[in-house]
């Protein structure tokens, strides 16, 4: 697997800023990507996919009007017409008199993340890994479902305001659900090194998952304490990042942040932050405008300390820019990609477990949705393995519920968190820990 | 474009496909917002490249690069065929495509005014008096106005003889209003909700949408809804805009129709389905009200196309019909399993992804009676328009759907506003408690329908009226 290199990708970005050189500012974002993705359903691999892609998202001003133009090819003469229509849109557009100007240039930022092991990572041996699951599976007279991806990319970026960038990095990803008839468990790893990806380890997590759930039962909807592993809070914290800890959101009235900062918003056993060079994470060193990533503390000890910024939202705000764009045009503000929720003290999941009194252990959620902003209200259902506890013992296996909660009431009654965290992640990189939650509404249940 | 297609088709051929396809996209699109009053973003975007995919020794690779020229389609079709010979290291069992005639043609959206030709001053002075007339109301805190408009230029061709040409046009605009207080936030949008309605049609579209004569509405009830009372928590008659039933239909009749869900292909990421082939033709879906149909040939449909990304014609199938479950959506694999021809629904993303089995059009049979009939014949109930938040089971059986706002119903008239409503129910029993279809038939969009990994966003389309609900529990909270 290979990806554009610093020296290609710049070379590519000094054409185009070239081009747009009649431009009073210009920017240029240069992303490639090598990346591959085995899917296998019913014990055997169906999707099988390789893409190579190049990327160039030029931004320039002509004064107070800003014009975007991106593409996917990088000859000089494709370079030249991205540059000639990025002018022409400017040119036809009324002045944005909030326009901040382009960000200067600042610390050049790196960050690790690039391993050997996963660019060498091949289809065949993508497709061993899949093997592994749908034997763990066949084993157990379960099916096997899942994905395992590897891949590689670079972004670069450059501008005429002393901007330049590059970092290169690899991800591998991997899930396994194991079904029967009645039940299924999932397993699943996230890193850029894939050596670090044990597939029959995920086969078993999923497979132990299964055989556990085999013959659930409904309970009535209502409160009840809750064991959340870790992507089910991921999922939690992914809302925050896209609703609450939006700084433009925060502006502009529209997140719960507004009028909560310095305040007691969550536990004081709960802390949540962006860092986007630490790398238990999947590193990401610097924004889309090429802005070196800050750690940002979004919650200490439950009290709200800060939002992220971009240099749009920053200097209308008169803010700090925490380097949280993406990249341009981006009229939805910055969002925090890379978050962190800080471990506790409990050795295991089971331990969590052990500590509730009459409870659910959810694995996994499916489908949340934001309901109401303000509270951080989401519905979604369980998934992959939802149990009854009772006196501290798992007694059943559970149907799938819908939860309807605050996320806000969520996290302030927080009870115990495990010390071990596992990096997850739907749309957004996330390490979380395990958690017990003192009261969590469900509200409906399913056949599933 | 032909010779490289052909060229990728020999070297898959020549490698030891049995089957092989290969695609050539050329997308591009602008998008606009303006916001508060200023531009917020214009952005014109383009992508190219080529896809090939090669089916070998039973088992599918597919492999994709944004080069295009012969080079690149030796290349290409390698990685594919690689990869191919990869997946057949672990098969279930080999795949077995249905039987399909070539085609050869060439299809192009029908439109007056190409979007494209349209200046970017006009098109942004349509968004800016729109935004103009939204921030005249006090209370509106964030005022949005966006438009989006595609064109799509496609060539494929297969190892069977199939070779077709494509351009399909879409355009799409839409507003929204945003009031706020210290402790809640109100959101009212136009036609569509998140950002737009798109159609396939041209720029004349847009125009039709009567965006300006709507915004000062939409910028009161944005604003009222701050001081609305909580949508109750009850069970009672609920009356759906054609909107949110466009929403229904997606949620909970077009992903559960989706055969590669019923036979389990996306059960580790999207889920399955409880419609399973063993209930086709006999499973009461729904009450006899209800008639469904996947039509990718319905004018301005945002999935209406002349044929899918496997060269199979543009069709129309019953999936509802009187209430009885009676089709699937399908592609030529899967197709194969039940027996049939495919419904011709595999639509890729662009050329760097494989084609999967997507909605087209799915689209509700329109009922005989006016909204405001319907309306005026329920004596107690809740009206709800357009949809704010949605969630579904992997089963596609639980739902709890959020709209912008309600009404409550007394003596057939709509009397209290509701901010926060909240409706949740199962599909079937759902769709039975159907008792009436109203005639405001209209195509609605929705641009950013997710499915696959990695996952791909897709334009379907879904013709939809207003519909009356009996029994249905409405307001939970958390």
């Amino acid at each position: 697997m290979t990806v554009l290199s610093e020296t290609d990708a710049h070379q590519i970005a000094r054409r185009a800023l070239d081009f747009a050189g009649e431009a009073d500012e210009s920017e240029v974002v240069v992303s490639s990507a090598d990346t591959g993705l085995t899917r296998f359903a019913n014990n055997g691999i169906h999707q099988n996919v390789s893409e190579e892609s190049v990327h160039v998202n030029l931004r320039l001003a002509l004064g107070k009007r800003v014009g975007v133009a991106d593409g996917n090819q990088v000859d000089s003469d494709s370079l030249r017409r991205l540059a000639e229509r990025a002018a022409s849109i400017a040119r036809l557009q009324p002045e944005n008199p909030e326009f901040a100007g382009l960000p200067s240039g600042g610390e050049r930022r790196t960050a690790g993340g690039l391993c050997q092991s996963t660019l060498e990572f091949s289809p065949e041996d993508r497709a061993d890994g899949a093997a592994k699951v749908v034997n763990a599976a066949q084993a157990r007279g379960l099916t096997a479902f899942g994905a395992f991806s590897t891949g590689v990319r670079s972004v670069a970026v450059a501008s005429t305001a002393g901007i330049e960038q590059y970092h290169e990095g690899t991800t591998a990803n991997a899930n396994a659900v194991l079904m029967n008839d009645d039940a299924s468990g999932t397993g699943m790893a996230l890193s850029s090194d894939v050596a670090e990806i044990d597939m029959e380890s995920i086969g078993e997590a999923a497979a132990g998952k299964a055989e556990r759930g085999m013959s659930p039962e409904d309970i009535e909807p209502g409160t009840y304490q809750v064991v959340l592993e870790e992507a089910a809070v991921a999922q939690m914290v992914e809302f925050l990042a896209f609703e609450s800890f939006n700084g433009l959101f925060h502006e502009e009235g529209r997140s719960f942040t507004s009028a909560s900062m310095g305040k007691a918003v969550m536990g004081e056993n709960i802390s949540i932050w962006d860092d986007g060079v630490d790398p238990s994470g999947i590193a990401s060193p610097f924004d889309g405008e090429g802005v070196a990533r800050e750690r940002v503390d979004f919650i200490e000890n439950g009290v709200l300390k800060a939002v992220v910024y971009d240099h749009q939202t920053a200097s209308k705000y008169g803010a700090e820019n925490t380097g949280h764009a993406w990249t341009a045009p981006n009229p939805y503000g910055p969002v925090a990609a890379n978050l962190f929720m800080a471990p506790g003290e409990v050795a295991s999941v089971e331990e969590l477990v052990a500590g509730v009194e009459r409870g659910v252990w959810v694995t996994t959620f499916h489908y949340t949705n934001l309901l109401e902003p303000m509270r951080v209200v989401l519905t979604g259902m369980t998934r992959h393995g939802t149990f009854m506890i009772e006196n501290g013992k798992v007694t059943k296996p559970l149907r799938n519920l819908r939860f309807t909660q605050s996320v806000l009431d969520a996290f302030s009654a927080v009870e115990a968190l495990t010390r071990d965290t596992k990096l997850t992640g739907d749309y957004l990189r996330v390490r979380a820990p395990a958690v017990l939650i003192r009261e969590f509404q469900f509200t409906g249940g399913s056949q599933s | 474009m032909k010779a490289v297609i052909e060229r990728a088709l020999d070297t898959a051929s020549a490698g030891g496909a049995a089957y092989a396809d290969a695609r050539i996209v050329q997308k591009t699109s602008e998008f606009l917002m303006v916001k508060d009053g200023q531009v917020a973003a214009v952005n014109l975007s383009s992508d190219y490249g080529l896809g090939v995919r090669a089916l070998v020794n039973g088992s599918w690779g597919f492999a994709s690069a944004s080069r295009v020229n012969t080079e690149s389609a030796d290349e290409v079709a390698g990685r594919a065929l690689r990869i191919a010979r990869a997946s057949a290291r672990v098969q279930e069992k080999p795949v077995v495509l249905a039987a399909q005639d070539p085609s050869v043609g060439e299809y192009i959206t029908p439109y007056e005014s190409d979007p494209f030709d349209v200046s970017t001053e006009d098109k942004l002075g349509l968004l800016l008096r729109v935004n103009d007339l939204l921030r005249r109301e006090k209370g509106v805190k964030v005022a949005e106005c966006a438009m989006e408009i595609y064109k799509t230029e496609k060539a494929f061709g297969s190892t069977e003889g199939a070779y077709v040409t494509q351009t399909i046009v879409e355009s799409g605009a839409g507003m929204e209003s945003t009031a706020t207080s210290d402790d809640d936030i109100q959101k009212r949008s136009f036609p569509n909700s998140f950002g737009r309605q798109v159609v396939t049609g041209g720029y004349e579209e847009i125009e039709k949408l009567e965006l300006e004569s709507n915004a000062p509405r939409i910028a009161s009830e944005s604003a009222a809804l701050l001081s609305a009372a909580e949508c109750p928590a009850t069970t009672t008659t609920v009356i759906l805009d054609a909107t949110q039933v466009a929403l229904q239909v997606h949620e909970s009749c077009g992903h559960p129709t989706e055969l590669d869900r019923a036979l389990g292909y996306e059960a580790s990421f999207a889920g399955t389905s409880f419609l399973t082939p063993d209930m086709l033709g006999a499973f009461r879906y729904g009450s006899d009200a209800v008639n469904i149909v996947a039509d990718a040939t319905t004018p301005l449909g945002a999935g209406t196309f002349g044929y899918d990304d496997e060269g199979v014609p543009a069709q129309r199938n019953y999936l509802v019909k009187d209430g009885i479950f009676v089709g699937y959506l399908t592609s030529r694999e899967t197709a194969s399993e039940l027996d049939q021809r495919s419904s011709g629904a595999m639509r890729a993303e662009s050329w760097n992804h494989i084609p999967l089995i997507r909605m087209t059009n799915i689209n509700l049979m329109p009922g005989e009676t006016s909204p405001e009939d319907l309306i005026a014949s329920t004596d107690d109930g809740i009206y709800m328009e357009l949809n704010k938040s949605w969630s579904i089971d992997d089963l596609r059986l639980n739902f709890q759907f959020g709209t912008e706002i309600a009404w409550q119903i007394e003596g057939g008239r709509l009397t209290n506003m509701y901010k926060n409503p909240t409706y949740t129910g199962i599909t079937p029993q759902f769709w039975q408690s159907c008792d009436a279809v109203a005639n405001n038939w209209r195509m609605w969009g929705t641009p950013n329908c997710g499915k696959g990994e990695p996952v791909q966003g897709m334009h379907v389309g879904h013709g939809a009226a207003a519909a009356r609900f009996r029994d249905v529990r409405v307001g939970v909270r958390g």
